[in-house]
């Protein structure tokens, strides 16, 4: 099974993302929330997107959603799920669905955050199917 | 201000090509220069505004300018994935009408093919500093699995199927049979696309376009410039173009950037949908066709699948004949980039030189539309409205 795992791009991490991924590296999700407007949103920027506040600040997330859409990659030398998971705080994320059965993944399936290794950068959020 | 009337598309050039492999990326960039000059009618001293996108080698209009020979005033880069071409016209046709140009050149080239580009199923590098990729790459998406995504979102929320996808590609392929640069000329079924491999669900292989080498140029004129030429007169009425993307996390799939462009386009022009004779679509996948002529107000939002099924999309028994040529699906798709080619297809209509087996009759309103980048994650759209005067 073990030769079998996919080879996970390290994301390039720069300064004003580094709060997200040393988070990562302990197992947690961060969001951004602007104090302004109170939206999250996704990809976490200095800047809200919405309202264009400064004022955003780093939310951990409860790591629950669902499947918002999917796809499985069969072309791939590994076969993969990409998706995109509506988390519990109202924003969407790219992730993949990971360590399940690719032909039991659905749109609107209970996910569960777990984060996998990288090749050479932090680990990176990835969903499960819940029980 | 308006560029509805301001501007004529009066030279356009297809490169036959679909394997260059003997060619360099500038040659081809001068090929279909030449070639959409001479079809114009006019010479490369006339060209005084020359609009490039990301596929130009160098620093773009540059290398370019320098590399062809050109004196130009007027230079605009404006880069948008495969859609860059529709929006160039609309722009070209802005400078005319400010003044600041009166013969414009629009080139595009590639060799993916040549390359060995796994164009749809490989990893691209924007590089680092994109602010999206830290948040992406490491998932993976590829053009491929991220179209999917919206097609099994479509799938979920409208009842959308497989085999309604697969009319695109049908009505392509009939079109494409009449058309001999056309990369893939066999006439398929509903059965033979569900039946091909999936690549990424839910799309097989034959929802997917063609790789192919080449390119196209268009030369967009001022109005006493297109009159005084001897090609039948082609113009601009309406234009619009619109960015979307994953907007802060509030990510919707089901529609395009599409919804803002063509009523743009189609506000200006002061038609409706229900006007034109026939639409080119950018057809990088078979939803893309799909969910543009929803967005565009073809059929109503979700209806596209029995919109498009049963052969409603080829010329001479369908209610709107599209991509005629044979389109991304069968016939080309230079460089990753299809709307050049869109556009190409859309003047050959009007014109009445389209290949008679798919030309539509009295056809003097037509569409051409570009997607640029992926729909799954950010995107151009543009709508360009012609008239053939």
């Amino acid at each position: 099974m073990a030769a079998k795992e996919r080879i996970i791009a390290a994301p390039p991490v720069n300064p004003e993302t580094k709060p997200f991924w040393d988070a990562a590296a302990e197992g947690k999700l961060l969001l951004k929330k602007c104090a302004a407007c109170g939206e999250f949103h996704y990809y976490p920027r200095a800047i809200c997107p919405f309202c264009f506040s400064d004022r955003t600040e780093w939310r951990a997330a409860s790591g629950r959603g669902t499947i918002y859409s999917y796809s499985v990659m069969r072309r791939a030398t590994v076969p993969y799920a990409i998706a995109y998971v509506a988390l519990e705080e109202g924003v969407a994320m790219l992730t993949n669905i990971v360590d399940c059965d690719f032909d039991a993944i659905r749109i609107g399936r209970k996910v569960s955050l777990v984060f996998k290794p990288s090749d050479g950068g932090p680990p990176v959020p990835m969903f499960t199917l819940s029980p | 201000m308006t560029i509805k009337g301001k501007a004529y598309i009066a030279g356009v050039y297809e490169h036959p090509t679909r394997l260059a492999a003997d060619k360099s990326l500038a040659q081809l960039h001068a090929e279909v220069a030449k070639g959409a000059l001479e079809d114009a009618g006019l010479s490369k001293d006339d060209v005084d505004g020359y609009f490039c996108a990301g596929d130009a080698p160098g620093l773009g209009p540059l290398s370019m300018i320098d590399y062809l020979g050109l004196k130009v005033r007027h230079m605009d880069t404006t880069e948008t994935g495969g859609s860059s071409y529709t929006i160039h016209v609309a722009h070209a046709a802005e400078a005319i009408a400010t003044g600041k140009c009166r013969v414009a050149l629009i080139t595009l080239a590639g060799r993916p093919r040549a390359e060995g580009m796994a164009t749809g199923t490989a990893p691209r590098n924007y590089g680092g500093a994109a602010p999206d990729v830290q948040f992406e790459a490491p998932y993976a998406p590829v053009v491929a699995n991220l179209y999917a995504m919206c097609a099994m979102r479509h799938m979920y929320q409208y009842g959308t199927t497989s085999e309604q996808l697969a009319w695109i590609k049908v009505a392509a392929s009939h079109h494409a049979q009449h058309n001999t640069h056309a990369l893939l000329r066999e006439v398929v079924t509903v059965e033979d696309v569900v039946n091909s491999p999936m690549i990424a669900d839910p799309l097989h292989r034959l929802d997917c376009c063609v790789i192919t080498d080449g390119g196209g140029a268009l030369i967009v004129v001022a109005p006493e410039v297109a009159r005084s030429l001897k090609r039948p007169l082609v113009k601009l009425i309406g234009a619009g173009e619109a960015p979307k993307n994953q907007m802060g996390g509030k990510v919707d799939l089901t529609y395009s950037g599409a919804v803002w462009s063509g009523p743009r386009a189609f506000a200006e022009s002061g038609i409706t949908p229900a006007d034109i004779k026939y639409a080119s679509i950018y057809d990088s996948f078979t939803i893309t066709v799909l969910m543009t002529l929803e967005d565009l107000g073809f059929c109503e939002k979700g209806k596209g699948g029995s919109f498009v099924a049963d052969g409603n999309l080829i010329s001479g028994s369908g209610k709107l004949p599209f991509n005629t040529d044979g389109g991304g699906l069968c016939n080309n798709h230079p460089g990753n980039r299809g709307s050049m080619t869109k556009v190409i297809e859309a003047v050959r209509q009007l014109r009445g030189e389209a290949h008679p087996k798919v030309q539509v009759p009295n056809c003097d309103l037509a569409l051409a539309h570009g997607t640029g980048g992926s729909l799954g994650t950010r995107h151009g759209s543009a709508t360009l409205i012609l008239e053939r005067e």
